[in-house]
């Protein structure tokens, strides 16, 4: 199939490193609409390296949308401007010919830029340990049914577990909170029957980290489900809030 | 700290009070309200709603302090949410795109915020101060003829230009607050959370459009009692 070439004008972001004032550097490519966005960077990146010029530090690994590795603010959006794809999905036949393209680290204190693109969220890690799991040996695969599990509860809960942890929601807050992704993370065993024991203790550790680690607030305006690649809904916030308030209330340990 | 301040300082807890403290005042509106529409059944009814109300003061005054407090405690948290919110993104982005997934009462809460607090130190400083203390119109003030003193004060069309701006930013205030505050509390579920932002909706528009409307009639409409 013959296809026209796009040609664009790249402005990204290219920053040594966490101590050297980043700025943006501008590129022009020619390239095929059906290439992805990330193979469009590796053209670039090979022709930087064919001249000995420094390639574009970026992140990737699966390239199918579910790792949450690729973090790119396109055009001012995480992951681009299509949405519940990672930038890994994005093709460029959704760009104009001539089109300007910025291209912008996740930018959030807790995310601290290693080098030009890529940043540090191991913030999100330490949420993880403070509470996203079950302490328990949960050995081999149990019989189906043996823990009788509603069906709207198994959806809303796969629903959750569907978070990739990329960390689009705190790029795209306004506040850089990561309310969406530790809801997501909450969510997820809340309401699940193996969830239940450390349910009140899980919610109020994590939030704990969650605020040690310089995140936001959430102000609600949902910015952070209209740009996750897995269409988390706000509705897990809502659940962590409502745990939240009910762990304070009649908990015993104080977290 | 006790656990108890600790809740409240958490990131959760700061937006508990926030939807809370939002929550008394969007009441509190309602009745201020149903007050001041007495105001187009003229004078008569005006000024025998606000006399009778000074015949309870003292409840009324302990009212006015929880009130004040419950202001503070919003304003406070509002504009302390604010700062830390700003230091959580140190670096802005280049490109700013937020109107692609956010709406823009969301996003200027402090402003519209900020712009009613503003009107609320005006308003204090006269409709309220005249009402209690009298000050320029203490001889309307003592033949309780409270009616006259609005009249008087939204003679003045930049005075009311200035409520009417307050109370269209109150609607974008109100607007994204409403749904905001059962969001916070966890009230979020698909079956009833669509009802909520449509009374939040329309709570918000009538009550801007209605307390806008008093100026409105005052300063463009009324043409003495008849």
């Amino acid at each position: 199939m013959k296809s026209e070439k796009l040609n664009l004008t790249l402005k990204i972001w290219r920053q040594k490193n966490i101590n050297t004032p980043g700025s943006f550097v501008e590129y022009k490519i020619s390239v095929s609409p059906d290439s992805s966005f990330l193979e469009m960077l590796d053209d670039l990146n090979n022709e930087l390296e064919s001249k000995n010029l420094e390639p574009v530090a970026f992140e990737s690994d699966c390239r199918e949308g579910i790792c949450g590795t690729c973090d790119l603010v396109i055009q001012g959006q995480p992951h681009g401007p299509i949405p519940k794809i990672a930038t890994c999905q994005l093709h460029m036949r959704n760009f104009r010919d001539g089109e300007t393209i910025w291209i912008e680290p996740f930018r959030a204190k807790a995310f601290p830029i290693i080098k030009d693109l890529i940043v540090d969220r191991t913030a999100l890690d330490k949420i993880q340990q403070a509470g996203g799991f079950i302490s328990v040996n949960t050995g081999s695969v149990p019989d189906g049914n043996a823990i009788p599990i509603p069906k709207e509860n198994a959806g809303l809960s796969m629903d959750a577990a569907a978070c990739i942890g990329c960390g689009a929601c705190v790029a795209a807050c306004k506040n850089a909170s990561a309310m969406l992704f530790v809801s997501a993370k909450v969510s997820q065993f809340a309401l699940l029957p193996q969830g239940q024991p450390e349910r009140y203790k899980r919610v109020q550790e994590m939030v704990k980290v969650m605020d040690e680690l310089g995140f936001g607030s959430c102000s609600n305006t949902y910015a952070c489900e209209a740009e996750c690649p897995k269409g988390i809904s706000v509705k897990n916030i809502a659940r962590m809030n409502r745990d939240y308030f009910i762990a304070k209330v009649k908990t015993e340990e104080t977290v | 700290m006790s656990w108890f301040t600790k809740a409240l300082n958490s990131s959760i807890g700061k937006k508990f009070v926030m939807a809370l403290t939002g929550i008394c005042l969007i009441l509190f509106l309602i009745i201020h309200l149903i007050n001041n529409l007495t105001l187009f059944a003229g004078p008569a009814l005006f000024n025998t709603v606000v006399k009778n109300l000074e015949g309870v003061k003292p409840l009324i005054r302990v009212i006015e302090v929880i009130l004040a407090s419950i202001f503070l405690l919003h304003i406070y948290n509002g504009v302390r949410l604010w700062i830390e919110n700003k230091k959580a993104r140190p670096e802005q982005y280049a490109v700013n795109a937020s109107s692609k997934n956010s709406t823009a009462f969301s996003r200027t809460m402090i402003w519209s915020g900020s712009i009613v607090f503003i009107f609320l130190v005006v308003h204090l400083r006269t409709m309220w101060y005249y009402f209690n203390f009298g000050g320029d119109y203490t001889e309307l003030k003592n033949t309780h003829q409270y009616y006259e003193i609005v009249v008087s004060t939204f003679s003045s069309h930049v005075y009311s230009m200035f409520y009417i701006t307050a109370m269209i930013l109150l609607g974008f205030h109100l607007n994204h607050g409403f749904q905001s505050a059962f969001q916070t509390f966890g009230w979020n579920n698909k079956k009833y959370f669509p009802l909520i932002e449509k009374i939040g909706f329309i709570y918000a528009w009538i009550t801007a459009i209605l307390f806008a409307a008093i100026p409105v009639y005052f300063s463009f409409f009324y043409r003495g009692n008849v």
